[in-house]
């Protein structure tokens, strides 16, 4: 680690297929706290990389790292140069006494890479996608919770970026700002420049992300694309019956694994059967059937399975 | 099409510019051409006013596909296109010291559009139109009183200048000095704004440079402001001429002005040497208003200790010690080894906090 810590230790990505690669990343903050824990993180390239966790489980330390604030204890990471990382840490963070712009500008000089005759260009495009234009002049201070959040949306977009880091992007925002937020996130990604958007709201994540990491307590409990995550869990056929030993007894009968059997609900893992022909089979069998549905787990249920209870599973 | 080439021509001559007319823009410049030219209808409704109906999206979209053309990405041309202008020019950028001074004007306008610095600036340079004001009308009454300092100023104008700085340099240029100082990383923690400047990044050496030059140049304005106020009110209200120094000799007017030149950059140099300890301190807190309250504890306690005759061993160690010592230059010929002396400290100070700032700064985790 060097002392200019500006830049991350590993500034140039280990290949051009992974926008964030992490090796043993650990942070021990003083008190002996680890707030991440050996870290493995592999983000590709023009993915939407969604990074879930209970509050306090080390995703803001790990964004934090990513972006040379914090020093880690050991282990190394990577990630595309500062100057193309768009980031939001956080929640929004201004000059209550400049305005919009104003603020914009003053983010835009610290960068050593961007010119500054185009800056006020740069300022505007960025105000106009996220909608702030009308507001440019008005002070921060003034700014509503939605505005601001939208303000260090725009401050992420300065410039051309090759990886947008967004964490929690949709705090404070209405539900429309919320929609926004997605859309606007899928707009970026479609130009192709990978997104890490860490979040506890797992019914974004499922909208937005390609892929996902789940953390908890500093550690990486799952990762991988969002179907592989969902298909950690097999899809269950249950089955609404008053016969429901009868029923049991054929679902077995015709190889399906894991039966359960409870008063009127048989459910068991639908494996590679279909499901209209096992209610044929059922009925066939003389099981009365009130009601036959596939339960497929959503990643609320997978997250809350991995991470435990206490998650927050709002949204 | 025919509309468009000059507009794309005419941004890739900036960008060329900009490159240092880099050599290799040429042979890319065809197929670039080609394809901002493709691009450009939409581009240029990004950059007009009228109706867009993707807000912002085209800049971005073009950059990344100008991004993967290849190696050629890197160059400026396709910054060219009408985009780039919106969007950044070459990776290499500005120059760094371009961008440092870029930075520091931005760092400048903060501090000198902050209502509370203009405040603290103002109420300084009142110091001596008052102090002036009231020599005038009590002089008369006073004539026969004690110091000879009343009857300099009223023998010379130009003295008030030097009157002005010896009144307010022990404690309240400090104060002021220590509010823009102590809040310089303080302040910016406390906002979450210190987060956003280092993602940007503006790289922590880089920024702490900044912050203490922003400082240095805020010091140089209080010493201005007050000599100068002091000089304006000293020359309207009081016979000017000749000055006479303190060893007799009589200088020109212009002579003396000189040396109020060099008494100013004296002061702001000592004031700097308190900029660098109220910065260091800076580092330490995320309350701005702590790093405050401790630079202006320090200056009172070490006037205080200046004060006790028993302490005297230490006091050539003590910063406000050396603040008063541009009387040197009120003799004849200036007595630059007093100067020196002082210059010695201040660059001690300088060099020790902020060595100190700048280990802590570089290896600090920013949590805020």
């Amino acid at each position: 680690m060097t002392l200019e810590a500006g830049a991350p230790s590993g500034a140039a990505p280990p290949s051009a297929d992974h926008a964030i690669v992490t090796e043993g990343l650990t942070k021990r903050f003083k008190g002996g706290q680890v707030a991440v824990d050996a870290l493995d993180l592999t983000v590709p390239r023009g993915s939407v990389y969604g990074f879930l966790g209970p509050n306090g489980s080390g995703k803001t330390t790990t964004i934090r790292m990513l972006l040379g604030l914090v020093t880690p204890t050991s282990g190394t990471y990577a990630t595309v140069p500062l100057p193309r990382v768009g980031a939001l840490v956080e929640g929004p963070a201004f000059y209550p006494y400049l305005s919009g712009e104003a603020n914009l500008l003053r983010y835009d000089a610290a960068d050593p890479t961007a010119s500054g005759r185009t800056a006020r260009a740069r300022v505007g495009a960025a105000l106009e996608r996220v909608g702030l234009s009308a507001a440019a002049g008005k002070r921060y201070r003034a700014y509503s919770l939605g505005m601001r959040q939208r303000l260090s949306i725009a401050a992420a977009l300065l410039g051309p970026r090759e990886l947008l880091i967004l964490d929690e992007p949709t705090n404070g925002l209405d539900p429309q700002g919320t929609r926004e937020v997605r859309t606007l996130v899928k707009e970026i990604a479609a130009d192709g420049t990978t997104v890490f958007v860490s979040s506890h709201l797992l019914a974004e994540i499922e909208q937005m992300c390609t892929h996902a990491a789940i953390m908890r307590t500093g550690r990486l409990v799952a990762d991988g694309t969002i179907a592989s995550l969902s298909g950690g869990r097999a899809p269950r056929v249950r089955v609404e019956t008053p016969d429901g030993a009868d029923a049991a007894r054929v679902l077995r009968g015709l190889g399906l694994a894991a039966v359960t059997h409870e008063g009127t609900q048989v459910s068991a893992e639908l494996g590679g059967h279909a499901p209209e022909r096992l209610n044929v089979a059922l009925v066939e069998a003389g099981v009365a059937v009130r009601g036959l549905s596939v339960v497929r787990p959503s990643l609320e249920e997978v997250f809350v399975g991995l991470t435990g209870e206490g998650f927050d599973v709002e949204g | 099409m025919s509309k468009v080439e000059p507009d794309v021509a005419d941004t890739m001559v900036d960008a060329a510019a900009d490159a240092g007319a880099d050599a290799g823009a040429d042979p890319a410049a065809g197929p670039v051409a080609d394809q901002v030219a493709v691009e450009d209808p939409g581009l240029r409704s990004g950059r007009g006013a009228g109706a867009r109906r993707t807000p912002g999206l085209v800049p971005v979209s073009e950059s990344r596909r100008t991004a993967e053309q290849g190696p050629r990405s890197d160059l400026p041309v396709p910054a060219a296109s009408t985009l780039d202008a919106v969007t950044r020019e070459a990776t290499s950028g500005p120059g760094a010291v371009a961008a440092f001074a870029r930075m520091l004007g931005s760092e400048l306008g903060l501090t000198f559009r902050r209502p509370r610095n203009l405040a603290m600036l103002a109420v300084l340079a009142a110091v001596p139109v008052i102090m002036g004001v009231v020599l005038r009308i009590l002089g008369d009454d006073m004539a026969d009183g004690p110091g000879g300092l009343i009857q300099q100023v009223a023998g010379n104008g130009f003295f008030l200048a030097l009157v002005s700085l010896g009144a307010l340099v022990p404690l309240l240029m400090p104060v002021a000095v220590a509010v823009v100082a102590g809040d310089a990383l303080a302040g910016e923690a406390a906002g979450g704004t210190l987060r956003y400047l280092l993602a940007a990044p503006a790289g922590r050496t880089r920024l702490l440079a900044v912050k203490f030059v922003n400082a240095v140049l805020f010091c140089l304005a209080v010493a201005s402001a007050v000599a100068l106020a002091a000089l304006i009110t000293g020359l309207l209200l009081f016979p000017a001429g000749p000055v006479t120094l303190l060893s007799g000799v009589a200088i020109p007017l212009g002579d003396a002005l000189l040396r109020l030149l060099i008494v100013i950059g004296y002061v702001t140099l000592g004031m700097a040497a308190l900029a660098a300890v109220a910065i260091a301190l800076s580092t330490l807190t995320e309350a701005p208003i702590g790093a405050i309250a401790a630079t202006v504890v320090l200056v009172i306690a070490t006037q205080v200790m200046r004060a006790i005759p028993q302490l005297e061993p230490v006091q050539a160690y003590l910063l406000p010690n050396w603040w008063s010592g541009f009387d040197a230059v009120l003799r004849d010929p200036i007595a630059f080894d007093h100067l020196t002396s002082g210059l010695l400290a201040f660059g001690a100070y300088i060099l020790l906090f902020g060595s100190f700032a700048w280990a802590r700064f570089t290896s600090k985790d920013i949590t805020s």
